[in-house]
């Protein structure tokens, strides 16, 4: 294909719209939820039945719509018609379907689910989902450049790149109150505004952090596995407003379709000139490489994850200096989470403004969770900040799984805390979920129920920040294993009161001597346990005066 | 460019760059710290220095942090006070209580820290790691279980002296420190210049001890115990004994050597002499009769011509010269007083 200038961008997307579509399209989720849930044979049965049968169809494999329980997932549309979704699909079923929807024209009852278009809402309200990250995932094939486009693909970059400034860009972002998505919650705008201020003219880099290892939370890799264009979109326009040459995806090791659709996505951009040089003809040069994560939960960490791409052991330095000053390479540097990478194109295209209007107070546009625990519906979810915890649970996520009472309700995974089901009215926004001891984190979420015990959960999360604890300071690396070590006394019912009090205090001690977050955050799960759930601990103590 | 800000409430104005922890010392206040040693970059691994911002509440550590304009900082209060002493209370937790056996006995400074924060005993369990000792350089000894990781002879060996032979293993509460891919310190690249040692805060790293080697040899009556004095000892050695700083002690020295059953007591000047003979001789036979290779470069330390000779590709054996240390000739001496060569052992005290 022929390198892309502007105009060739719109007449190439004009004659995508303009292609007559085939008389049925079969979307099967592809990622690594569907491949698990055994989508490759799925794939394969419908391919020989629409072959055998002659049909005219077109067979498209997806990314994750996000309802994982119900992978594998098809959805079929005959004719023009609205999508019909049908879940838990076996070769067996995608055999019927074929025959009897997309050559019969009749829906098979029998798999049909809710689709994530009836479940989400044309305009953001409370309550529903709306997409704005996940817009593409479980839509488009992600290895298909030309279906990204046909879904206004690489508009925001010719938009940012031939009709506004580096400013403008930035000013776009103040309006929207975007702030970033990987756990911190910092105001994006501000951190490309420093790291555009930062030695300019110097070699500059943009790293987007594809590292995720909160355990349970995987929506990251389901945007980059699910919509990679999105992403780069995001790296492009970030890269040229900080005045980067460079982008470096960090992914981790473990996510290999992710690392591979990246791979393709990379590829196909530079064969048409959307990377590389000279971008869309505008003279601004700019390439992107993967790096792999090197398998520690701390390199997520954005100073931690610097020292590690240079080769060097993948543990936190202070802050300041930070990466905007002296990053990669000691060069301005510029660390930005998936997810709000994947928001950059939107806001670029549809304006500030509009962003804003979505969500509440200083928590704007959508996030993403990734719901699991004792719900109905567990899998990834995309709402607007201020929608509720219960509305998640409840509305859309179908209420427990088991019928039980709801219990609690964990956000921010090993850093974040437990909130207890008479807070679940609480609108989801960085300010309220702080206040109640945990956090908005990355977006894993897990939902208890009255059976479930949060003396185990939060000895579950703090094993694992033990575990991850990378070593460097003192408070972290030994006051985690000694909260532990106390906790299980606890947990074998020879604790004592004293031993709630050694548990706090090593918990101030953690929380104020640790350099990172990671240690920082660490005795979260335990303090919200205590918190809110006081007697689970309190009645597995040894009376005092029994020692 | 100078900085100015307030600490326990003294308005300061410091050089641009200044952390906090040097700052502070400037109006007299001590901010305790136990990773960061003064010759060295901050390493930012202990927590113990940590100090509040006023307007926020936070707390961050004043080794690292350059003070910044309009600062307004505590150095102590109960919480931070509370906290320094958890974390040597954690510290402690993991370190063995061998402190009359140990060679850094009334030297050390995390024995120094807990005397500072009065920490007699602890609620936290003792989790003190089982790990074997390396011995191997003879040179200097690691013993990791006593390593309190703050990373400052990692950065010598790395950053200062460029020979990358010590680093940190595993992570989390496994973290302790070893020769760089688990070898041993003999077979590392460590040139064993003592550079770790000097900057160890504890006895993790310390100079391998030969005294109890030098006793039983000396009490051998089979063998014949020359020992030689480097320069520097004379003056060197007398404040360990109570005389003022710079008194000259050779005689003295001598006389307790001969006592302590050394049968020669050598000086190394006399070594340097011949040395300086030897290697005057090697270069005027490669400059003016072109034998051998040039340029010559020698230096008296041993560890400097491990390094060369490990990480100067241009510098191999022809550029050192064959003999560079002023250590006394076995065969020499046994010839002039008559010992058996075999008999012989010789000691040597360095600073
Ligand atoms: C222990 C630890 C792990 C982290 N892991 C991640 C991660 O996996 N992905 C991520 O985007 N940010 C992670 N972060 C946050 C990053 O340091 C950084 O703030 C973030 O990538 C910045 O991007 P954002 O501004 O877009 O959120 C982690 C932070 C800590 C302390
Ligand atoms: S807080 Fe924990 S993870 Fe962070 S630097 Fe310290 S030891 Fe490493
Ligand atoms: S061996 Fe000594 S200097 Fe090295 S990290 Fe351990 S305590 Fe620090
Ligand atoms: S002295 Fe500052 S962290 Fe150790």
């Amino acid at each position: 294909m022929p390198k892309f200038t502007p105009a060739d961008l719109d007449a190439h997307k004009a004659k995508l719209l303009a292609a007559t579509a085939k008389k049925a399209i079969i979307k099967v989720g592809l990622n690594t939820c569907g491949d698990a849930a055994g989508a490759q044979p799925v794939m394969a049965a419908i391919k020989e039945e629409v072959a055998k049968a002659g049909l005219d169809a077109q067979i498209v494999k997806t990314g994750c719509s996000g309802m994982c329980a119900l992978e594998p997932l098809v959805e079929v549309s005959v004719g023009g018609a609205a999508p019909t979704q049908y879940g838990r699909v076996t070769v067996e079923a995608a055999r019927e379907i074929v025959e009897k929807h997309v050559k019969g024209g009749r829906v098979v009852e029998a798999f049909k689910v809710p689709s994530v278009g009836e479940m989400s809402s044309e305009k953001p309200v409370p309550g529903k989902q709306y997409r704005i990250v996940l817009r593409n995932c479980g839509v488009i094939d992600p290895e298909s450049l030309d279906e990204y486009i046909a879904r206004d693909g690489y508009q925001a970059t010719k938009q940012a790149l031939t009709a506004m400034t580096p400013e403008q860009v930035i000013s776009e972002l103040e309006t929207s109150g975007l702030r970033g998505r990987g756990g911190a919650g910092f105001p994006t705008f501000m951190k490309w505004k420093l790291t555009r201020a930062s030695r300019p003219g110097e070699q500059k880099y943009i790293i987007c952090n594809g590292d995720e290892g909160d355990p349970g939370a995987y929506m990251d890799r389901s945007v980059l596995e699910g919509d990679p264009h999105a992403v780069i979109e995001g790296m492009i326009i970030g890269g040229w407003v900080i005045g980067a040459s460079q982008g470096i995806f960090y992914i981790r090791a473990e996510y290999p379709l992710a690392i591979e659709r990246i791979e393709k996505a990379i590829k196909q951009a530079r064969a048409n000139g959307l990377l590389g040089k000279n971008i869309l003809g505008t003279g601004f040069d700019f390439d992107c490489e993967i790096r792999l994560g090197a398998g520690a939960f701390v390199c997520g960490e954005e100073t931690a994850l610097i020292a590690s791409i240079e080769g060097l052991r993948g543990t936190p330095r202070p802050r300041p200096p930070y990466p905007a000053q002296k990053g990669l390479w000691d060069q301005p540097s510029m660390v930005n989470n998936v997810e709000t990478l994947a928001n950059i194109a939107q806001i670029v295209l549809r304006g500030g403004a509009w962003f804003g209007a979505i969500g509440v107070g200083r928590s704007k546009g959508t996030k993403v969770f990734a719901v699991t625990g004792k719900v109905k519906v567990s899998g990834l979810i995309e709402i607007p900040m201020g929608t509720t915890l219960r509305q998640v649970v409840m509305d859309i996520c179908g209420g427990t799984s088991s019928g039980k009472p709801i219990k609690a309700v964990q956000t921010g995974g090993p850093s974040g805390g437990l909130i207890p089901e008479n807070l679940l009215d609480t609108p989801i926004t960085y300010e309220d979920l702080g206040k109640l001891g945990s956090i908005m984190g990355s977006g894993g979420m897990i939902v208890m129920d009255e059976s479930d015990n949060t003396v185990e959960l939060s000895r579950f999360y703090l094993d694992f920040s033990v575990d991850e604890s990378c070593g460097k300071c003192a408070p972290c690396r030994i006051g985690g294993t000694q909260m532990l070590r106390t906790i299980d006394k606890i947990v074998a019912r020879k604790g004592t009161a004293a031993d709630i009090a050694k548990i706090r205090r090593i918990a101030l001690t953690m929380q104020r001597g640790s350099l990172c977050a990671l240690g920082q955050t660490t005795p979260n799960p335990v303090l919200s346990a205590l918190r809110y759930f006081e007697s689970e601990w309190t009645e597995r103590l040894v009376p005092a005066t029994k020692k | 460019m100078t900085v100015k800000a307030i600490i326990n409430g003294i308005p300061i104005e410091v050089a641009e760059g200044t952390s906090i922890l040097e700052a502070a010392k400037k109006v007299s206040i001590k901010i305790p710290a136990l990773c960061k040693h003064p010759d060295l970059d901050h390493t930012a691994a202990c927590g113990i220095c940590i100090v509040r911002i006023k307007a926020t509440g936070r707390t961050l550590r004043a080794c690292c942090t350059p003070l910044e304009n309009g600062m307004d900082i505590v150095t102590h209060d109960p919480e931070i006070v509370n906290v320094r002493r958890g974390i040597v209370e954690m510290i402690m937790s993991k370190h063995p209580n061998e402190c009359v056996t140990c060679s850094r006995n009334q030297n050390c400074e995390l024995q120094t820290m807990c005397a500072d924060f009065n920490i007699e005993r602890s609620d936290l369990d003792n989790i003190v790691p089982d790990l074997p000792l390396d011995e191997t350089t003879r040179a200097v000894t690691l013993d990791p279980r006593k390593c309190i990781s703050c990373g400052r002879c990692i950065q010598v060996c790395q950053k200062d002296q460029n020979v990358w032979a010590l680093t940190f293993m595993e992570r989390g509460i496994e973290t302790r420190i070893a020769p760089a891919g688990d070898i041993s310190l003999a077979e590392s690249p460590c040139v064993k210049c003592g550079q770790c040692s000097a900057h160890c805060p504890t006895g993790a790293i310390v100079e391998y001890d030969e005294g109890p080697d030098v006793w039983q040899k000396l009490m051998d009556p089979e063998l014949h115990c020359v020992v030689q004095i480097a320069p520097a000892v004379r003056v060197a050695i007398g404040e360990a004994f109570g005389f003022k700083p710079g008194t000259n002690l050779t005689g003295k020295i001598y006389a307790a050597l001969r006592r302590m059953g050394f049968k020669a007591v050598f000086d190394t000047n006399f070594g340097a002499d011949l040395t300086i003979l030897e290697e005057g001789t090697e270069f005027v036979e490669r400059f003016a009769h072109g034998k051998g290779e040039l340029p010559l470069i020698t230096s008296c330390c041993p560890a400097w011509v491990d390094f060369m000779e490990k990480y100067s590709a241009p510098c191999r054996r022809p550029t050192t010269p064959r003999r560079s240390r002023p250590t006394p000739r076995r065969s020499t001496w046994s010839r002039s007083c008559r010992a058996r060569p075999k008999s012989m052992r010789s000691s040597a005290t360095t600073t």
